[in-house]
């Protein structure tokens, strides 16, 4: 029970910055949260089933493109396109999942990378409803639910803050279930697991949807929170980032992805004060990491001192 | 111009293209049949390739030919030993673990990038060609240049050839490719061997750099598309068979030349992408490789 | 005959390559009883335990269990309808804690009282006291006895074993004994073995492999009086 405790404390944690933090950290925080989910719904792919995926990004930018043009073209109102943006996740992923989970390993690798990468050029290609590389701004008077305004400060932190708690409770809760077992003996023991008696490819597809909707509610609120949708979200840039991420904060541990996507937010924050070499901060983390670190932060964490860390 | 006159030019050009990317795609191949590694900063070596070539170039004086030729030298060998470097510092230390090496890759990836951005800035330079010669035909002008390159890349890829088939070293090679372990036990340093390949892998990449970079120009993110048409060009021809790679960076290069002619770019590149996914997921083997096992 | 067995293969096939691992093998199983599998090494006795349990795909013939031809059906399918299989090099979740590895079997089954099922399962077993131990840090008979107790915990109709005393030492084996006495009730057990005097103890029906089809079958005291086990196997 302490672990639930432990969570709903980082929830309160969160809640009580709002109160304390600069406006230009106050929106960071948003933007952090809002990718700490896409981020938790990697780690259920990769952490915790060891699916290695490169082509998240296509995940993300259904979500982001499912809301976005549902409020762009279709003009629906916030909410109806939130969910439609959620919903877009996760049937993606489905699509996506059916084939890619044919092949394994490295050609796992290389045929998830190479459906981003489609997206990505057909984005391109559809740019005048996509608004291509430039992307979509979406009207103000579109993000706005209940009559409150989400791109006003405070009523942006707390939504992103509400997807993240939500998310951050139902991830624990999988982990913690009988098919977050089941998951986590598919990539320790694929074979053995078979037979117990569970289905790989079902179990695999389980957790790729899962995490497809993760990503779509990441991507849907980040275009009403944040108003803009673009392509760049669905390059090869934002497949890579969660990877980052995740291995930043610790794979497999819930809390991972939150502390992956503050640390690497805040070291390339600290860093611009220095250099204009972001790239170089990323490559390096990523070396470091694999090489030295590679139960990340709260893994080595777990690992060391606090077993009882889900 | 008419159709057929067109289509030649188109042809003649996606034989440029398909030059090019065999001599990058066969140097993945090398580095994943022998290593079984998935090199993601495989294009930054061709970048890193064609950026060294405008610095040698840039610095030395006299006729474009001559900085030429001694790019064509210095760009492979420098690549090479960043790549040997890279081998023995990050790769080796991972045991060549599949998920590992792919992360690490992904970092130096990156480290590049911004190598090449801070160092060479973010603009696109050229880099004078060795000779100009027009090759008159009857329906228009074309660089005897750019046939150079392709007749340079035929000669590249036979030499490769022959060192894989016929020389000790390529025996070395690919006794280690098909068990490592039975190799080690006869006495191959399989960690030497593995450094070299992944250095002469970059190599091949730099040397394609160097070839195209008088044609298109050099810049820090020009690594982003050899990389993506490599791997669509390795996974047809079969992950690690030097003859299907060749094969397949003919048609995808002729095609790409073709199809971006007549249609858009964006498109063709988009049912590239998705013929490689389903290549990989329907025929994991490649359009020429056997089924293993 | 045919009605009362739990499972039968007719004319099972699997080559490899030119390695003919198993050659046209007719096998009957019948319910409640301990069946033993001999034969000298490289007679095909893991590759056929592979075709009944869906490991390895079938090239030709048919496998009945239940009165359902599972042929087809891939293994997980075949584990739900109630036939397991234990490895034989052992093959649990070594960086899972011993709990984990019982429940991950226990849970196909109970809902309810996930803790108390699997916890009176590794009681079984006599590693209850060590529930919450990293799995990969326990001793290799004990992994075995785990690997048992996983198999156990499917509650299967079928439990197939595959060399399982190999490597546990004598007390252990012992026990192992016991516990598959114990079981056999419940469970048919078919049981792969190199252990003569297990197999001896153990076995009401014994089968004999040697180059990819059976030699002979039979009770043990007929097999072991068989001139050609004797010379392919048994050793005069």
């Amino acid at each position: 029970m302490r672990v639930w405790g432990f969570h709903l404390a980082v929830v309160a944690l969160l809640f009580g910055l709002q109160f304390v933090l600069p406006p230009y950290h106050f929106t960071n925080f948003a933007r952090i949260m809002v990718l700490a989910v896409f981020a938790m719904g990697y780690n259920i792919a990769f952490g915790v089933t060891g699916l290695l995926s490169l082509g998240h990004a296509l995940l993300l930018a259904a979500g982001m493109y499912g809301t976005g043009l549902a409020i762009s073209v279709l003009g629906w109102a916030a909410l109806p396109a939130l969910l439609a943006g959620l919903a877009a996740g996760g049937v993606m992923a489905l699509a996506a999942g059916v084939l890619a989970l044919r092949t394994a390993g490295v050609a796992f690798m290389i045929v998830t990378l190479m459906f981003a990468q489609a997206g990505y050029l057909t984005i391109l290609y559809f740019g005048p409803v996509t608004g291509g590389d430039e992307g979509l701004v979406l009207a103000q008077g579109a993000r706005v639910i209940g009559g409150v305004d989400l791109a006003a400060d405070t009523p942006r932190y707390l939504v992103a803050l509400a997807l993240f708690a939500f998310a951050l409770l139902a991830n624990l809760a999988l982990v913690r279930s009988r098919l977050g077992r089941v998951m986590v003996a598919m990539r320790e023991n694929e074979e053995r697991s078979r037979m117990l008696g569970y289905n790989p490819f079902a179990v695999k597809l389980a957790a790729l949807v899962i995490s497809g909707l993760y990503a779509g509610a990441a991507g849907a609120a980040y275009a009403v929170l944040f108003g803009y949708v673009g392509a760049s979200f669905a390059g090869i840039q934002y497949s890579i980032l969660p990877l980052l991420w995740v291995l930043l904060g610790g794979a497999g541990v819930v809390l991972g992805p939150l502390v992956g996507v503050l640390v690497m937010f805040y070291l390339i924050d600290l860093a611009s004060g220095y250099t204009t070499a972001h790239l170089l901060v990323v490559g390096l983390a990523l070396l470091v990491l694999v090489l030295f670190a590679p139960k990340g932060i709260l893994g080595s964490l777990r690992e060391r001192a606090w077993p009882w860390l889900p | 111009m008419d159709f057929g006159p067109f289509l030649l030019l188109a042809v003649m050009e996606g034989l440029v293209a398909a030059a090019v990317l065999a001599l990058t795609a066969v140097g993945l191949s090398l580095v994943f049949g022998v290593m079984r590694v998935v090199n993601v900063a495989h294009g930054e070596f061709f970048m890193l390739g064609a950026v060294s070539a405008w610095f040698v170039t840039h610095w030395l004086p006299g006729p474009p030919a001559f900085g030429f030729a001694l790019a064509l030298i210095l760009s492979p060998l420098l690549v090479a030993l960043v790549a040997a470097a890279a081998d023995v510092l990050v790769l080796k230390r991972l045991n060549y673990q599949p998920q590992a090496t792919i992360v690490a890759t992904i970092g130096l990836l990156y480290i590049l990038q911004q190598a090449a951005l801070s160092l060479y800035g973010p603009e696109a330079r050229p880099v004078a060609a060795p000779f100009t010669l027009a090759i008159q035909f009857p329906w228009f002008g074309y660089s005897g240049y750019k046939l150079a390159v392709v007749a340079a890349a035929a000669v590249i890829l036979t030499g490769v050839w022959l060192v894989m088939t016929r020389s000790r070293v390529g025996l070395v090679m690919r006794a280690t490719q098909i068990d490592r372990d039975t190799a080690q036990a006869f006495g191959i340093n399989v960690d030497r061997v593995y450094a070299g390949v992944f250095a002469f892998g970059a190599a091949l990449a730099a040397v394609a750099a160097v070839l195209i970079v008088p044609i298109r120009q050099a810049h820090y993110l020009m690594g982003g598309d050899p990389l993506l048409l490599s791997f669509i060009v390795v996974i047809i021809g079969g992950l690690g068979r030097l003859r299907g790679t060749v094969v397949a960076a003919l048609l995808i290069g002729l095609s790409d030349g073709v199809v971006s002619m007549f249609f858009s770019p964006t498109l063709a590149k988009i049912l590239a992408t998705l013929l490689v996914a389903l290549v990989l997921v329907f025929r994991p083997q490649g359009l020429f490789g056997q089924r293993a096992g | 005959m045919a009605a009362m067995s739990l499972l039968s293969a007719r004319g099972l096939i699997r080559h490899f390559g030119g390695l003919r691992a198993v050659d046209g093998v007719d096998f009957d199983l019948a319910a409640g009883q301990i069946h033993a599998l001999i034969g000298p090494n490289g007679a095909g006795k893991t590759t056929f335990v592979g075709l009944l349990s869906g490991r390895i795909p079938v090239q030709s013939g048919t496998i009945w269990f239940n009165g359902q031809d599972i042929t087809r059906l891939p293994a997980h399918r075949r584990v739900a309808l109630g036939l397991a299989y234990t490895f034989q090099i052992t093959s649990i979740f070594a960086a899972l804690s011993i709990y984990d590895n019982v429940a991950l079997a226990v849970q196909r089954l109970h809902r309810r009282d996930l803790r108390a099922h699997s916890m009176a399962h590794l009681a079984r077993v006599g590693l209850k006291g060590r529930a919450d131990q990293v799995a990969g840090t326990l001793a290799y008979g004990h992994q075995r006895l785990l690997e048992i107790a996983m198999g156990l915990a499917l509650e299967p109709r079928l439990l197939i074993l595959d060399e399982p005393t190999q490597g546990l030492a004598n007390a252990e084996i012992d026990g192992f004994k016991a516990l598959v006495q114990g079981v056999v009730g419940q469970t048919t057990v078919l049981l792969i073995e190199h252990n003569m005097e297990v197999v001896m103890d153990l076995a009401d029906r014994i089968t004999v492999l040697d180059g990819g089809r059976v030699l002979a079958e039979g009770a043990p005291a007929e097999v072991r009086a068989n001139r050609a086990v004797q010379a392919a196997y048994l050793g005069g």
